[in-house]
């Protein structure tokens, strides 16, 4: 089938779509917007993390026909002419990256945070990552780095 | 496999009506694990987001209507004060996005014994709405679910909306999992209790094929409430009394052993919830919190 959905301020039009095939697999294998990852296809991990219509969702859990008509905004997006959101700088400088995999998730799900919640608290953090997975970090980097870009969103 | 898209309730009845087979999909939160994993490849998906009668909700005649659709963040956000169990209950489930997406109407239809809705649906005595072309029929809660993963939907039938009272009383809901996020309960308990009419509901989940009410327990403590003439003193509920709840509780479990947890293990849990909800919701009472 045909999908025509706003991405990352873009009309896309993508043909030949299977009908149970998911957001993820459309972004990815059919757009070209290779940055949310898929772990593990079942909305346990986080990776896949894009915005639906201004509210994060798993990706590999939307099927690609339910996007149709609705606005999509992915990682890709989330940097601008200006540079890197200071979402993301705040994951480089505070070495929240390791291999990378949850990155894009992760960043995804704290810009929403801290777009809705200004300073969130350590709790509140805790609790808007919580369905996003991390092998690596061992998640300290991760609070460190929303932490310091909560602090330099909120003294702008 | 077809992909239909109603924008209407009178479409999306129509098309279930042609495609009985269709598997409607809502937030897809265990439609899309299914399809991904290739477990199940359905003749067509019904897509039920865009028909708003079930993503919106409204009061009607002093009770609540949610349409089967409203996510579980909508639920936490717009209706805390409304339906305080149940948006308890969504607290608790997966994870923000997965509450962004899933909704009340894919959990009654999953009617999965571990589902956190059904809990604070039987206690709060929660109306399933179901639609199809031949008319609409509503079905009580308790009588909703049939088995492992059965529920009492035709398959022309759509799950359109849950019809709830706002509560006379206080509510609770406590579940047991490995972790504090993204757990499938090992054990769930639900409670309310309406003044109004002195009587006491409960819902168990995850501790049966289905989740159900644990009928002798709340006729036990609506009675002793009664006798002890608690109701109006508001004393303190007597220890013995919150620890008899909870036995009377557990007994109506009829759990299984499996990977999240022995069925001893949940019996237990579901004891020490009991006990602790009906204390927690007995001190609200008093207070006059949850009136
Ligand atoms: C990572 C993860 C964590 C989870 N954690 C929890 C948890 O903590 N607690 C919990 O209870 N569940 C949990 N779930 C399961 C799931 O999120 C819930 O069951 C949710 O309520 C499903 O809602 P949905 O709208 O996404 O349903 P869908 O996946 O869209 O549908 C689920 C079922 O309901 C049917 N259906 C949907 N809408 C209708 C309708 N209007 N009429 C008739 N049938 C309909 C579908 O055909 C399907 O059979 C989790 C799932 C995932 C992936
Ligand atoms: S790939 Fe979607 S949550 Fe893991
Ligand atoms: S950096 Fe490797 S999974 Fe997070």
């Amino acid at each position: 089938m045909r999908i025509t959905t706003t991405v990352n301020g873009q009309q896309r039009v993508v043909d030949d779509v299977w009908e149970g095939e998911s957001l993820l697999y459309v972004l990815r294998e059919r757009m070209g917007l290779p940055g949310s990852k898929n772990a593990c296809e079942q909305g346990e991990c986080g990776s896949c993390t894009v915005y639906l219509d201004g509210v994060t969702a798993c990706a590999c859990l939307v099927a690609g026909g339910q996007a149709e008509g609705r606005e999509v905004v992915t990682v890709e997006a989330l940097a601008d002419a200006d540079g890197l959101h200071p979402v993301q700088e705040a994951f480089l400088e505070c070495g929240a990256v390791q291999c990378g995999f949850c990155t894009p998730g992760l960043l995804v799900q704290t810009h929403d945070l801290l777009a809705r919640t200004g300073r969130p608290s350590d709790p509140e953090i805790r609790e808007a990552l919580a369905g996003n997975l991390c092998r690596c970090t061992g998640y300290e980097k991760i609070l460190d780095a929303v932490r310091l870009a909560s602090e330099r969103m909120a003294s702008r | 496999m077809d992909f239909l898209q109603p924008s209407t309730m009178a479409e999306a009845l129509a098309a279930k009506a042609e495609h009985p087979g269709a598997v409607p999909i809502a937030g897809g939160t265990d439609v899309m694990v299914e399809m991904n994993f290739d477990k199940h490849r359905p003749p067509a998906l019904l897509d039920v987001t865009r028909v708003s009668e079930l993503t919106e909700w409204g009061m009607d005649d002093g009770r609540v209507r949610l349409g089967a659709g409203v996510s579980y963040t909508r639920i936490i956000d717009e209706l805390g004060d409304r339906l305080p169990g149940l948006a308890m209950a969504s607290r608790t489930v997966g994870s923000p996005q997965i509450r962004n997406r899933g909704t009340v109407g894919g959990n009654l239809g999953a009617a999965s014994p571990a589902g956190d809705a059904h809990p604070a649906l039987l206690a709060a005595d929660a109306e399933i709405e179901l639609q199809s072309t031949a008319g609409t029929r509503v079905v009580k809660a308790h009588e909703f679910y049939l088995g492992v993963k059965r529920n009492a939907a035709r398959r022309d039938e759509l799950i359109t909306a849950i019809v709830l009272t706002p509560p006379s009383g206080p509510q609770q809901f406590c579940k047991i999992g490995t972790r504090n996020a993204m757990v499938i309960s090992v054990a769930a308990f639900g409670l309310a209790l309406h003044p109004d009419r002195r009587v006491v509901r409960t819902g168990i989940g995850s501790v049966a094929p289905t989740p159900r009410r644990a009928y002798a327990a709340e006729e036990f403590l609506a009675a002793e409430l009664e006798s002890a003439g608690l109701w109006e003193s508001r004393a303190e509920l007597p220890t013995a009394l919150a620890r008899e709840f909870g036995e009377k509780v557990k007994a109506a479990g009829a759990p299984i052993d499996d990977v999240r947890g022995t069925a001893a293990y949940r019996l237990h849990s579901l004891a020490v919830m009991a006990r602790r909800a009906v204390t927690w919701a007995w001190t609200d009472y008093r207070t006059a919190r949850g009136t």
